[in-house]
C-alpha cells in the first residue's frame, strides 16, 4: 500500500500533498501543548514504535504472513491526531531512509494510511466500545474492527489514485503515463489482498495488542487495571434493597383472587374459585379438574403451601414475610455452598 | 520448508540495520554528492525526480537514469549495493504491477500470443515500460540523496526550507529510536529462537508476534518517560533548537545551474 514514486502523477501527488497538509498543520497545533513535554519522546517513540511493527512477520490463518501497519492501535492509545503525525512519521521516514513508499507520493501515503486511517480506527473503536466496560469482549472486537476498517479504507483510497490516473493521464495513442488499471481493475485487485490477508493482519494486531496493553498498562488504553474492574464491590446497597424488598412481600396478599393458570386441583370443585376462573378467563371453567392436572397435584406437596407456615400464626402477611425470608436464605445458602465447592474444585485443579 | 517466523523477521530486521550503517557509511564517503551542501543536494535531486514524474518520454527517463548512474559513480556508491537495494527491489514489485498491463490496455495489437486469445498492445507495452523506467529513476535518485546524506543533515536541509522545528526534532529523535527499538526487538527474537524447541502452531507464532509487540510498546513507553527526564535533567524546557551551520561553496555554486539545467532539459524534452 505504500505508493512508491513513479506511480501518480505530479499533479495528483501535489493535490494530496495539499489535502494532507490541512490535517498535519492541525495535528501539530492540537499536539503542540503536549510536544512541550512528555509528549516530544513519547510521540518520536510511538513512530519508532509503529516502523518497527510494520516488519513483524504475522502469521495468517491459511499459511500466509502479513504485515501490519500499525494505525489502529496507534489511534487506540494516542488518538487520532498525534496517531496522525505518530503514522506520517514513521511514513516519512520510511520513504526518505528506507525507499518503502515514495517521496512524491508521500502526501499520498500519509493521507491514506495516516489521516484517513488512524481516524476510521478511532471512530470505529469509539463507536463500538462506547459504553462498554473496561473488560468486555466488546472492546477487543471494536480493536480488531478498527484495525481491519482502517486499513481497508487506506487500500480502497489508494486504489481510486491508482485507478484515476489511465482515466486523467495517457498520450495520445491512449497508453497510460502512470499506473495503468482503471478503477474497475485497481480497486478489486487491491481491495481483495487487504480484505483478506492484510486486514486480518492488522486486525490480529491491533486486537492483540489492545489485550496485551489491557492487562499489562491499562493506563494507555486510558482504562482502569482490570484488578481494579474486578475487585470486590461493596454489597451493603444490595443487602439493604433485599431487605426492603422482603419487607415489601406482604403486598402480595393485597391483590384480589388467585393468579391466573396457578389454580390448584381444589379450585375447580369450590364454587367461589370456579367464579374466580370464570370471570379472569372469559369463559366457564371445567366442570371438574383436568385429569393430569389431578394426577400430578398430588405428586409433591409443599412444605409451605401458599406462604403460609403450618405455625401458630394468624397474620397471613407476617406469614408471607417468614416464607420470604426462608425462600431468601434457601437462594443464599445454595449459592454459597456452590461456591465452595467451585474454589474447591479450582484448588484441586491447581494441585 | 519454509522458515519460520521469528527467523523471517529477524531477517528484515537484519537487512534493515545493514542498509542503516551503509547508508551512514556511504554518506561520510568523498564523493561529488557527498561534497555538496545538503540543502542544494535536497532540491536538486528532489527536483530530478519530479521532473521523473513529469516525463512522458522513454528517451528522457532513460537519460535521467543515466544521470543517476552518473552521480552514484562520481559519488562512489557501490553500484551493487544500489542494485541489490533499489533496482532489483523496484523491479520486482513494478513488473508484478506493469506486466498485466501488456494485455490488459486496449490498443493496437503488436504480438498474439500462441496460446490462448492474449495479445500484447503497443498503447500496454509503452506504458508498462514507462511505469518501470520511471519507477526506476525515481527510486534512483532519491537513494542518491539518502546515501550521499547524514539524516541529521538532512532534516537540517528540511529546516532551511521552513519545516516546522518540532517536525524536525520528531523526525530526528524517531529515526534514532528506529534503530534502537529494532535492536531491542532483534535481541528479543533471538532469545526467544535460543530457547524454542521443535515447531510452534499459527495459533502460537501468532500469540508470540502479538506478545513481542505488546512488550516492545511497554518498553516504549518506558523509554519515553526516560528519555524525557533526561531531556529536562538537560535542561529541556519545551524550546526544540537545532544547530544550522550550512555555507555554500564553491561546489555548490557550481552544482545549482547544473541541478537546474538538468531538470529544465528534462521537463521540456520530456512533455
Amino acid at each position: 500500500m505504500h505508493i512508491p514514486d513513479g506511480y501518480l502523477s505530479p499533479s495528483t501527488c501535489a493535490a494530496m500533498y495539499v489535502a494532507s497538509a490541512p490535517w498535519w498543520w492541525s495535528a501539530l497545533r492540537r499536539t503542540r501543548r503536549k510536544l512541550l513535554g512528555r509528549g516530544l519522546p513519547q510521540l518520536a517513540l510511538f513512530a519508532a514504535f509503529s516502523f518497527v511493527t510494520m516488519m513483524f512477520n504475522l502469521p495468517l490463518p491459511g499459511g500466509t504472513t502479513g504485515h501490519a501497519v500499525g494505525m489502529g492501535i496507534a489511534a487506540i492509545v494516542l488518538g487520532p491526531w498525534a496517531s496522525l503525525l505518530a503514522i506520517s512519521f514513521a511514513l516519512t521516514i520510511q520513504a526518505l531512509f528506507f525507499g518503502d513508499g515514495g517521496i512524491t507520493t508521500l502526501g499520498a501515503n500519509c493521507f491514506n494510511m495516516a489521516i484517513a486511517g488512524s481516524f476510521a480506527a478511532w471512530g470505529i473503536y469509539s463507536l463500538l466500545s462506547h459504553g462498554a466496560a473496561p473488560d468486555s469482549r466488546r472492546r477487543v472486537v471494536a480493536a480488531a474492527l478498527a484495525g481491519y476498517g482502517a486499513i481497508n479504507l487506506s487500500a480502497l483510497l489508494a486504489a481510486i489514485e491508482f485507478g484515476i490516473q489511465p482515466m486523467l493521464f495517457h498520450d495520445a495513442s491512449g497508453a497510460p503515463l502512470y499506473a495503468p488499471y482503471p478503477l474497475r481493475i485497481a480497486i478489486p485487485a487491491m481491495m481483495i489482498g487487504h480484505l483478506t490477508i492484510a486486514g486480518i493482519a492488522e486486525a490480529v494486531m491491533c486486537a492483540g495488542l489492545f489485550t496485551y496493553l489491557r492487562r499489562n498498562e491499562p493506563a494507555l488504553l486510558h482504562l482502569p487495571s482490570l484488578s481494579e474492574v474486578n475487585a470486590p464491590r461493596p454489597v451493603s446497597g444490595l443487602w439493604a434493597t433485599l431487605a426492603v424488598v422482603l419487607l415489601l412481600t406482604p403486598l402480595g396478599i393485597l391483590a384480589g383472587g388467585a393468579a391466573w393458570g396457578e389454580w390448584a386441583a381444589k379450585d375447580f370443585s369450590t364454587a367461589a374459585a370456579r367464579a374466580q376462573i370464570a370471570a379472569v378467563s372469559h369463559a366457564a371453567p371445567p366442570a371438574s379438574a383436568p385429569t393430569g392436572l389431578a394426577r400430578l397435584a398430588t405428586l409433591w406437596t409443599a412444605p409451605i403451601p401458599d406462604y403460609a407456615p403450618h405455625l401458630a400464626i394468624k397474620s397471613a402477611a407476617f406469614g408471607y414475610l417468614l416464607s420470604a425470608l426462608f425462600g431468601v436464605g434457601l437462594i443464599l445458602s445454595a449459592a454459597w455452598i456452590a461456591q465452595r465447592l467451585w474454589l474447591l474444585a479450582s484448588q484441586r485443579r491447581v494441585q | 520448508m519454509s522458515r519460520g517466523v521469528i527467523a523471517k523477521t529477524l531477517h528484515e530486521f537484519t537487512n534493515a540495520l545493514e542498509r542503516t550503517l551503509i547508508s551512514e557509511d556511504s554518506a561520510h564517503g568523498r564523493g561529488l554528492l557527498q561534497s555538496l551542501d545538503p540543502r542544494v543536494k535536497l532540491v536538486g535531486l528532489l527536483a530530478l525526480v519530479v521532473s521523473a514524474s513529469l516525463s512522458r518520454k522513454l528517451v528522457v527517463l532513460g537519460v535521467l537514469f543515466g544521470l543517476g548512474l552518473a552521480l552514484a559513480l562520481a559519488s562512489r556508491l557501490s553500484l551493487f549495493s544500489l542494485a541489490k537495494t533499489v533496482w532489483l527491489v523496484a523491479f520486482g514489485f513494478t513488473f508484478m504491477i506493469a506486466a498485466p498491463a501488456l494485455f490488459l490496455v486496449p490498443g493496437q495489437v503488436l504480438y498474439k500470443l500462441p496460446l490462448g486469445s492474449l495479445t500484447i498492445t503497443a498503447q500496454g507495452l509503452h506504458g508498462a515500460l514507462l511505469l518501470m523506467v520511471r519507477v526506476e529513476t525515481a527510486m534512483t535518485l532519491s537513494a542518491l540523496l539518502v546515501l550521499t546524506t547524514p539524516w541529521m543533515q538532512l532534516l537540517k536541509a528540511l529546516r532551511a526550507f521552513a519545516a516546522p522545528v518540532e517536525v524536525i526534532a520528531l523526525l530526528a529523535m524517531t529515526h534514532r529510536y528506529i534503530v534502537l527499538l529494532m535492536e531491542t526487538a532483534n535481541a528479543i527474537f533471538e532469545s526467544r529462537q535460543s530457547r524454542l524447541v521443535g515447531r510452534l502452531s499459527g495459533r502460537e507464532q501468532r500469540r508470540l508476534m502479538v506478545n513481542t509487540s505488546g512488550v516492545l510498546l511497554s518498553k516504549t513507553m518506558e523509554m519515553g518517560d526516560q528519555v524525557f527526564q533526561a531531556m529536562q535533567s538537560r535542561g529541556f524546557r519545551g524550546d526544540v533548537k537545532l544547530l544550522t551551520d550550512f555555507h555554500l561553496r564553491r561546489a555548490d555554486y557550481l552544482a545549482i545551474p547544473g541541478f537546474a539545467v538538468a531538470v529544465a532539459a528534462a521537463v521540456l524534452a520530456g512533455r
